[in-house]
């Protein structure tokens, strides 16, 4: 059984639906992200958990319980706020051992546990000192600490990155996921940063108006996205549309081609349908579909060419060089079936 | 240009009060005349017992007022801030805001009539005097602490009480542990702004004291209509950096905290 | 929701209610007793008092001079704040914070020492007759002149001026002069282009927020100014203490605030758009 299941869950502010019925499990341990665009309802959904606000409907089980009656400090997790939310009046010490104190631990136990924890985010030096006093990133890591104190089950964490430098990010989502694989507790983190929730996560789940269009693990999501939005925001791909013909291929006049997708797209014949095909995933060869170099990109060791079809298609490929051909020049296109992804 | 007159501005607002705070400690009787350094004119005000009856009045009435007025103020602030959009929000915070707008003297005559209303009905209670001063101070200092908790209030980041009750405090450990302290500052300042106004007032006073409530503004004012005496002007020195001091205090209250992330190193 | 209901209470006792007896005052009629009011049910006048201060010259001059004193108070204040206030902007940021605190100190420090200290410099052997004298020139009689209760008055609301000056000031962007100079305007041309069009909403706050309390200043003209300043203030001090003549002092407060309500109105406007 899931630690988290959210089940059917809708949010409504005044009319408009943030969430709606929005199901999501998250596995006892597992490291989810939630990836989704501004106003997908992502901070939403972390907030209901959290108990702040009151859904119009569904459940939210944590282990099994219901967590609808209790108030959000009797709720058996914890949340990393996305400004971090440190007390500005109290030392990093005293803001790590809040929860501690609420809970009524004794002193000695709380010092020691307060001292592990800044010890276990590489703080042990920074205790006395006043939260506007650290970086970005020392913030960021006290912030971290005054969660995982509590040993909470599951931690929800609202754009933990999003705060710091493109420099410092990769660096602390490593430790971030060694934390997490540490400590045991469960993560759900909300994200719109597709290379993160992909580089992290156990399992990815993306949503779009308040509901979850797609999860599963960053490998699947990346080589099958389900729909022309999950295709789009993983990025990179090229989208291509066409018209189901009987024997399960897809007539693409702008290419112009009848392309055969390894997966079958089932739908009726006569039907439009939409393939995602990777910019990678396009190879240059002597056969296949001729197309002109309309504009070509240095992508540091490769070149991401712009080319245009006969047919009038656009599309983007990556050369696998860094000095590929100019613009004006003809290449002959070409990929494996297995490359074209049926959209729903 | 806009220098020179950045330095005669200055000079306008504080040379002024400079000289008067200078010939304070002159010994001449004459103020232009420096008489040499002494401190006999505040001998002379400690030995005026009319003044220090004032002044330890106003003391009290000062302290008084800016302590109701803080709990006042305070509540109006708290929910002009976090009551949302309640039935007759807009009448209330007018109500509230009204003593900053309108003119001293209609303040004072309003109040006045208030009282005089409440002793017709009770036949004699209150009797004017440091009471009603008192009273009449705490609602117009009321409103400077309301516009400075609201403003507090509202600055305050929602997610810090949010941040506190997932961490297991219950809302009312969130007010005690979180929101007071952080607005301790804001109730200070506002204490201290109570108190200099207390201690500056004239007009309202004026209307709202009868004969046994002669604040001390009241007593320096009728002895500025006589004229700039030795002993005022020392008065004046003193109500002048008792006022410097407080509202210092509130400045460096008030200060904005710097709480943008350091620069990463 | 108990404390609302409190502070609802405390706020209509000791706001509406005030206010609204100055109106039930002001539709009475003066005489003997304790208050010395007759109402209307009781027989007293209804509007004579209204009507008086509406059409008596002597009322009708004292609100006119008031609204021409608080004019000229809050003219003079702007034209002096606004160079204060961009030399303060323009200053580096260390002194800035300063020369603001320099400027705001006065703001609330003892506004009746600072009064002493210009009696003390107007007087007849006060310290700039002693200056004139030094250098052999006559001694001028300067207190109790408009020209000395106008100088108070500065002197008083001059921080009031400065402080949304200096706020529209600081949020005005710096690159947009720059860019005017890239494209050839000079200093004045800058100014007048650039700067005090993006300031005029902080111009019309500042003379506003001066203007307003100034109208109805009754301590200053009190301290400094010439016997024949009747403003309003010390006119409804006058008929309430010294005449007994509360309908009449009533009425005037109210006419007070009624002139005052456009210039709070705008004030406000400017408030919620800024």
């Amino acid at each position: 059984m899931s630690l988290l299941q959210v089940e059917g869950l809708t949010v409504r502010f005044g009319g408009a639906a943030a969430l709606d019925a929005l199901d999501l499990e998250v596995p006892e341990g597992a490291f989810v992200a939630l990836l989704g665009g501004s106003g997908s309802g992502k901070s939403t959904l972390l907030r209901t958990i959290a108990g702040f606000v009151a859904p119009a409907a569904g459940r939210i089980l944590l282990g099994g319980v219901d967590l609808a009656p209790l108030p959000p400090e009797r709720r058996p997790l914890h949340m990393m706020f996305q400004s971090y939310a440190l007390f500005p009046h109290m030392s990093v010490a005293d803001n790590v051992g809040y929860g501690l104190r609420r809970a009524g631990a004794a002193t000695a136990e709380r010092i020691r546990r307060v001292g592990a924890a800044l010890e276990m985010v590489g703080l042990e030096a920074f205790a006395r000192r006043r939260p506007a006093a650290l970086s970005g990133g020392q913030q960021q890591r006290v912030a971290l600490a005054r969660a995982l104190i509590l040993r909470p089950r599951l931690l929800l964490l609202d754009e933990p990155l999003g705060a710091l430098d493109a420099a410092l990010r990769e660096r602390t989502g490593a430790e971030l996921r060694a934390l997490q694989r540490a400590t045991g507790s469960a993560f759900l983190m909300v994200t719109h940063d597709q290379a993160e929730a992909l580089a992290l996560a156990d399992r990815v789940a993306v949503l779009e108006q308040g509901r979850v269009i797609q999860q599963g693990t960053p490998r699947e999501l990346w080589d099958r996205p389900a729909t022309r939005f999950v295709a789009g925001f993983l990025g990179a791909a090229n989208i291509i549309e066409g018209v189901a013909l009987a024997d399960g291929g897809v007539d693409c006049p702008a290419l112009p081609a009848t392309l055969r997708p390894a997966v079958p797209h089932g739908k009726p014949p006569g039907s439009p349908v939409a393939l995602a095909l990777r910019a990678e995933r396009i190879g240059f060869g002597d056969e296949g579909l001729p197309a002109v170099v309309t504009e070509a990109t240095y992508r540091g060791g490769a070149s991401l060419l712009t080319l245009r079809t006969s047919g009038g298609a656009v599309l983007r490929a990556l050369w696998p060089e860094a000095s590929g051909p100019a613009p004006e020049h003809a290449v002959t296109l070409s990929w494996e079936p297995s490359a074209l992804v049926p959209l729903a | 240009m806009r220098r020179a007159a950045l330095c005669f501005g200055l000079a306008f607002l504080w040379l002024p009060v400079l000289l008067l705070v200078g010939y304070a400690f002159s010994a001449a009787r004459l103020p232009f005349t420096w008489g040499g350094f002494s401190l006999r004119w505040f001998g002379a005000l400690l030995a005026n017992e009319r003044l220090v009856e004032a002044t330890l009045l106003s003391l009290r009435v000062a302290t008084g007022a800016a302590s109701l007025a803080v709990l006042l103020g305070g509540g109006i602030g708290w929910v002009l801030a976090r009551h949302g959009r309640f039935r007759g929000r807009a009448l209330f915070g007018a109500l509230a805001a009204a003593p900053l707008v309108l003119p001293e003297v209609v303040t004072g005559l309003s109040l006045l009539l208030l009282a005089v209303a409440v002793q017709t009905l009770t036949e004699g209670w209150p009797q004017r005097g440091a009471g009603t001063v008192l009273i009449a101070h705490a609602l117009l200092a009321g409103s400077y602490v309301a516009v400075l908790v609201q403003a507090r209030l509202a600055s305050l980041d929602p997610a810090l009480e949010e941040a506190a009750r997932d961490l297991g405090a219950t809302p009312a450990a969130v007010f005690r542990t979180i929101t007071l302290p952080l607005v301790a500052p804001a109730l200070a300042a506002g204490w201290l702004l109570g108190f200099t106004l207390s201690l500056d007032d004239v007009v309202v006073a004026s209307f709202v004291s009868g004969p046994a409530g002669t604040t001390l503004p009241i007593a320096v004012f009728s002895m500025l209509r006589l004229g700039l005496t030795p002993e005022v002007n020392a008065l004046a020195a003193l109500l002048l950096l008792t006022a410097a001091i407080c509202m210092g205090g509130a400045a460096i209250l008030l200060r904005p905290r710097v709480v943008a992330p350091k620069a990463e190193g | 929701m108990i404390g609302r209901a409190l502070l609802w209470l405390v706020l209509t006792f000791g706001v509406a209610t005030p206010l609204a007896l100055v109106a039930a005052i002001a539709l009475g009629e003066a005489a003997e007793g304790i208050p010395p009011v007759r109402f209307p049910w009781n027989g007293g006048a209804a509007t004579d008092s209204l009507v008086l201060i509406a059409t008596d010259p002597f009322y009708v001059g004292a609100l006119l001079s008031s609204l021409e004193v608080a004019a000229l108070t809050a003219a003079a204040c702007v034209a002096l704040a606004f160079p204060m206030a961009l030399g303060i902007v323009r200053a580096r940021p260390g002194p800035r914070i300063w020369l603001l605190a320099a400027v705001m100190l006065p703001f609330w420090t003892g506004f009746l020492p600072r009064m002493g200290a210009w009696i003390g410099l107007f007087r007849d052997s006060g310290w700039i007759n002693g200056v004139l004298v030094e250098f052999g020139l006559p001694a001028q009689q300067m207190l109790y002149t408009d020209a000395a209760m106008l100088v108070g008055m500065v002197h008083a609301y001059l921080p009031f001026a400065v402080l949304p000056l200096f706020g529209v000031l600081l949020r005005l962007d710096p690159r947009l002069e720059e860019a005017a100079a890239d494209l050839g305007a000079g200093p004045v041309a800058r100014l007048v282009t650039v700067v005090l069009p993006q300031a005029a909403p902080g111009i019309a706050a500042a003379f506003l927020l001066v203007f307003i309390p100034a109208a109805g200043e009754y301590v200053i003209p009190e301290l400094l100014g010439p016997p024949s300043a009747t403003l309003v203030g010390r006119v409804v001090v006058q008929e309430f203490f010294q005449n007994r003549d509360w309908p009449v002092a009533a009425a005037l407060s109210l006419g007070l605030l009624v002139v005052l309500l456009p210039p709070l109105w705008l004030y406000q406007r400017l408030g919620t758009q800024g």
